[in-house]
């Protein structure tokens, strides 16, 4: 089944970055395709079944628009720091307890947490995430928790688990 | 027809803008991780304007698609690579900078 799912994908994206509806083409992307699977299927996610479930497209979308916002605020936040005189940054490495569950969920907020203001996730060891803070506002690590990871934690617990 | 170019120009320019941004901060920034933030965070928004720029320059054509197609790629390739330097970073032993006032990784690597 997983093997099926990476095939219609990888196909797709053959069709998307040629655009071109020939069919030579399709028959290259066919075997293209069936060389990705063969290859890498067995690195594919678990539980394909989850890609005809309706509502986590729902949260998806409303996820993206979220995280576009985030994305934004991370570049003028980052862009303030560079160009002010002075330089106002404290920057260490901490330590945040992850509620969530799933390798593929996991690797999500991890990418999602370096794209957002001023952090970048270093490493994941058992239960929780190392990630370097360019500016470190508290000390009190449920504060943090909150402001690092708590904004995407719900979103990605309903579109991944 | 028009307002698509000025579009795409504008979107080209906030991408050359926030390339910049990240460039001084390259140069400015005293250590390593910082200087990885601002190269992720900057060049990465600013190649993805500029890429939404050139689709708009171009519409529904190959080219534009394939500009498209290349944000997602471009996206998690600079957040894996960002996470895998910082990490070969650490583990080769590059200190933190001056001012670092908290570092939790150390404990968990040693042990």
């Amino acid at each position: 089944m997983r093997y099926v799912a990476l095939f219609i994908i990888a196909f797709l994206f053959w069709l998307l970055i040629t655009f071109n509806l020939a069919i030579e083409n399709i028959i290259v992307g066919i075997v293209a395709a069936g060389i990705t699977t063969v290859l890498f299927g067995k690195y594919f996610i678990t539980g394909v079944n989850k890609f005809i479930q309706p509502h986590r497209y729902f949260w998806l979308i409303i996820y993206i628009f979220i995280f576009i916002w985030e994305c934004i605020k991370a570049n003028f936040d980052v862009a303030y720091r560079v160009l002010h005189p002075a330089m106002p940054i404290k920057p260490g490495i901490v330590k945040v307890k992850l509620n969530i569950k799933g390798d593929f969920a996991r690797m999500m907020l991890a990418n999602s947490i370096t794209m957002t203001p001023g952090t970048i996730s270093v490493d994941i060891i058992d239960d929780y995430i190392f990630i370097h803070w360019i500016y470190i506002s508290t000390d009190n690590p449920e504060e943090y928790s909150e402001k690092v990871s708590g904004r995407f934690e719900k979103y990605i617990k309903k579109i991944f688990e | 027809m028009n307002n698509m170019e000025a579009l795409s120009t504008i979107f080209i320019c906030i991408g050359i803008l926030f390339n910049l941004f990240g460039c001084i901060g390259l140069i400015r920034l005293p250590d390593v991780y910082n200087r990885l933030q601002a190269a992720t965070k900057c060049v990465t928004l600013g190649c993805c304007s500029i890429l939404l720029g050139v689709f708009f320059h171009f519409g529904f054509t190959d080219a534009g698609i394939k500009a498209l197609v290349a944000i997602p790629l471009l996206f998690f390739g600079a957040t894996v690579a960002a996470h895998a330097l910082v990490k070969g970073a650490y583990l080769f032993g590059i200190k933190l900078g001056e001012g670092t006032i908290k570092d939790d990784y150390k404990d968990a690597v040693k042990s």
